[in-house]
């Protein structure tokens, strides 16, 4: 019974915070704590519907099939020439949408429940609670579209709550900077979103995603293939900024301003995920189209491997974090590129576990080190806070792909798909990146919780609020991925994309991800953790300085985008005033200058002499009248002007 | 023996008009160019009552036309002469030269 009421009611799970926000922002803006158990306790329900709901979906075979969609009409209009407009809003669960929404919810509870504890005592303390609330109800709100339309105006919410939650430390320039940086790099990818989805309504006449399903499966009574092409394309772009793909990564590292709890809400539950998961929704559109398949697998397995290479040299927890996301989404997105939508859900689950832990175990550091963001004064944190300490280290291990813990089956599963598909090198790449992986992760780890102690730092553990979260995702950490081993594989039974198909169980592949993995991990332990006054490492950097200059500033993509901007966009501001200057404002002081000069010419003919006028008047008299009398009346009228 | 037709009056009233207009144009004294009007004014009023003969003998609309002009003309006089005045306590002069106050 509660499990149809949810499944019947699941427009309840982003409405609830999304009054919570409502209900802060209008009335309990004054009562800090009575905000925050809104914002937590609203959040928590919908989690217990989703998981009803999801129950529900799980349940009953025949959804995994045929979606269950309710909606209704939000508005139609007629245009000539076009299909109606007429646009639904609705719910449309799945089994991929009923697991999206449980991990959204599940994981923003706890992020919730963290901010509690890390933003005690901060100034908008029952503001930052709304705004979560408002993030995790857009969040919701986009996984259960059942509409392209609805989903980007949850797209396009998501986007303005990031906006609001990195530039939460207002009185930080740097803040304030990421904030905007976040808005606008987002705002040009969802420009080729928009298009997309525009151009689907043009060709298609619908923007239902079931019905956009039928119709894309035979697509060649509608548009051609060329169309089809450029529309996935355009589609594609807005999850490149959304989810951080290269060459729109930029803002992902600098949205680390926000506060933690937030950086691990975009970097776990929402955000970030929205566009793996709008590919994931839209795959009918990009499975038609191989080659668009291959530029989604590429940019993925680029971005995978570009972010790996950025990672290595940072020093801030968070930034280091940061590029991991970025990678982890590459390959999300390479899975989506090889057709397996099964991997890349996977991954996004179990990732969304370990990263949310990983991010609020370095939120807890940074309290417990009063902000000391670099992981290079940091080190033996273990000692004084072991549960910060040994979660992140599952976290690690997770990350890393390491079994049984959850990350190692989800990389699996990626690996093996990529390598079943035959795309030996976009294989090789995300092996390579896997390597890597493990050896940035690992050397933070070393760096920041094991070895020395640095005398400065006087760190204690967390308080609850903070430390059960990280407890209940480090459960999730290392037990999120049990759901797709090869010995039963649920996973692969509900979420698929066509038909269940996963990759066979490839343990050629499985041994070289763990053997890369274990190796990263020593070759991390032998530079950070045994070699206590890490002389390899700093005689590396040495060595090879043109190579680590150029990761240290992140190959230079942010001060070519800054130089773009300059010669560029500045260039063409010059041109456009100098335009405005000359052209724009000479027409108008020409018409001006023009009316001085011939009101100075006529204005003699104002001699203010009585019997100037009364003659030249009569001499007009006369006209007229020698006119009319000898060319005729008839014939004097275009002369005179319609006097008859 | 001549008999007087409509031609006569029509140019015994343009003679009128013209040195009526000759008179508003060249005249220096403000008080001689509205005597100069007056004379133009009854040069149209002999034409109007001299159409009224000799083309619709009938109904006098001509003539009451000239009746009214009449009447206006003086209401025009009485104004223009106050004006003449007003401006003579201003300026003491009556020469329409010193009147060019609205020029450039």
């Amino acid at each position: 019974m509660y499990v149809e009421f949810a499944l019947q009611h699941a427009w309840l799970v982003p409405l609830l915070p999304a009054l919570a926000f409502v209900a802060i922002v209008f009335l309990t803006r004054p009562w800090k704590m009575l905000s925050a158990i809104l914002a937590v306790g609203s959040m928590a329900l919908s989690c217990v519907i989703a998981t009803l709901a999801a129950y529900g979906i799980f349940t009953n075979p025949e959804y995994a099939e045929k979606p269950l969609v309710y909606a209704t009409r939000w508005f139609s209009l007629g245009m000539p020439g076009m299909p109606a407009l007429q646009i639904d809003v609705g719910v449309q669960l799945d089994p991929v949408s009923a697991m999206m929404m449980v991990m959204v919810s599940f994981i923003s509870t706890f992020i919730f429940l963290y901010s509690i504890g890390y933003m005690d005592g901060e100034d908008g303390f029952s503001v930052f609670f709304s705004y979560l609330s408002l993030f995790g109800a857009s969040m919701l709100l986009l996984v259960i579209s059942s509409n392209l339309l609805q989903m980007f105006v949850a797209w396009e919410l998501v986007g303005l709550c990031s906006y609001l939650l990195i530039g939460f430390y207002t009185h930080k320039i740097s803040a304030r900077e990421a904030a905007k940086k976040a808005f606008v790099t987002c705002r040009v990818a969802d420009f080729g979103l928009l298009l997309g989805i525009l151009s689907l309504q043009i060709v298609f006449g619908t923007l239902n995603l079931t019905e956009l399903s039928e119709r894309i499966a035979h697509f060649e009574e509608f548009t051609t293939f060329g169309i089809l092409t450029m529309i996935a394309v355009l589609v594609f772009i807005g999850p490149i900024g959304k989810s951080g793909q290269f060459p729109l990564h930029v803002w992902l590292p600098d949205a680390m301003e926000g506060p933690t709890p937030v950086s691990a809400l975009i970097h776990a539950a929402t955000m970030v995920v929205a566009g793996v998961y709008l590919v994931g929704r839209t795959m009918f559109l990009f499975h038609e189209v191989e080659s668009a398949m291959q530029l989604v697998a590429v940019t993925g397995a680029f971005t995978a491997l570009f972010a790996a290479t950025c990672a290595l040299t940072q020093r801030e927890i968070k930034k280091i974090l940061a590029y991991s996301t970025v990678s982890q989404l590459g390959y999300m997105m390479l899975a989506l590129g090889v057709g397996s939508l099964t991997a890349s859900m996977f991954h996004m689950w179990t990732h969304a576990f370990f990263k949310a832990l990983m991010f609020l175990g370095a939120g807890s550091v940074l309290v417990a080190l009063h902000h000391k963001a670099d992981v290079w004064e940091m080190g033996g944190l273990v000692k004084k806070m072991p549960i910060t300490a040994w979660t992140f280290v599952i976290g690690g291990l997770a990350i890393a792909g390491i079994p049984p813990f959850a990350g190692f089956w989800s990389k699996d599963e990626i690996l093996a798909a990529t390598f079943a598909e035959g795309h030996y090198v976009l294989f090789a790449m995300a092996a390579f990146t896997a390597f890597l992986t493990a050896f940035y992760m690992w050397r933070m780890i070393f760096l920041a919780f094991f070895g020395k102690e640095n005398p400065d730092n006087h760190p204690k553990e967390s308080p609850w609020t903070m430390t059960v979260p990280l407890l209940v995702l480090a459960i999730g950490a290392i037990g999120a991925g049990w759901l797709g081993t090869p010995w039963g594989n649920v996973w692969a039974e509900w979420i698929y994309f066509g038909h269940p198909h996963h990759a066979d169980p490839n343990f050629i592949v499985m041994g070289l991800s763990v053997v890369l993995a274990v190796a990263g991990i020593g070759l991390a332990y032998s530079m950070y953790l045994k070699d206590t006054e890490k002389v390899k490492a700093k005689a590396m950097a040495e060595q090879y300085s043109t190579a680590y200059r150029v990761l240290v500033n992140k190959y230079y993509i942010d001060e070519l985008y800054l130089w773009f901007n300059h010669a560029l966009v500045d260039g063409a501001a010059k041109i456009f005033y100098l335009f405005d200057i000359y052209i724009v404002d000479g027409i108008v002081n020409g018409i001006g200058a023009f009316a001085k000069v011939s009101g100075e010419g006529m204005r003699v003919f104002q001699t203010g002499r009585l019997q100037n006028y009364v003659l030249i008047f009569f001499i007009g008299v006369l006209v007229v009248a020698v006119l009319m009398a000898f060319v005729g009346p008839s014939n004097a009228v275009p002369v005179i002007g319609g006097v008859k | 023996m001549l008999t007087i037709s409509l031609t006569h009056y029509v140019i015994l009233s343009a003679l009128l008009f013209s040195i009526g207009l000759f008179g508003v144009i060249t005249k220096r004294n403000a008080v001689a160019v509205l005597i100069c009007i007056e004379i133009m004014l009854n040069a149209v009023n002999i034409n109007l009552v001299a159409f009224s003969k000799y083309i619709t003998p009938i109904d006098f609309t001509g003539q009451i036309f000239s009746l009214f002009v009449i009447t206006v003309a003086a209401a025009e006089v009485g104004i223009g002469l106050a004006i003449i005045i007003a401006i003579y306590r201003n300026k003491l002069s009556v020469n329409l030269d010193d009147f060019d106050l609205l020029k450039w």
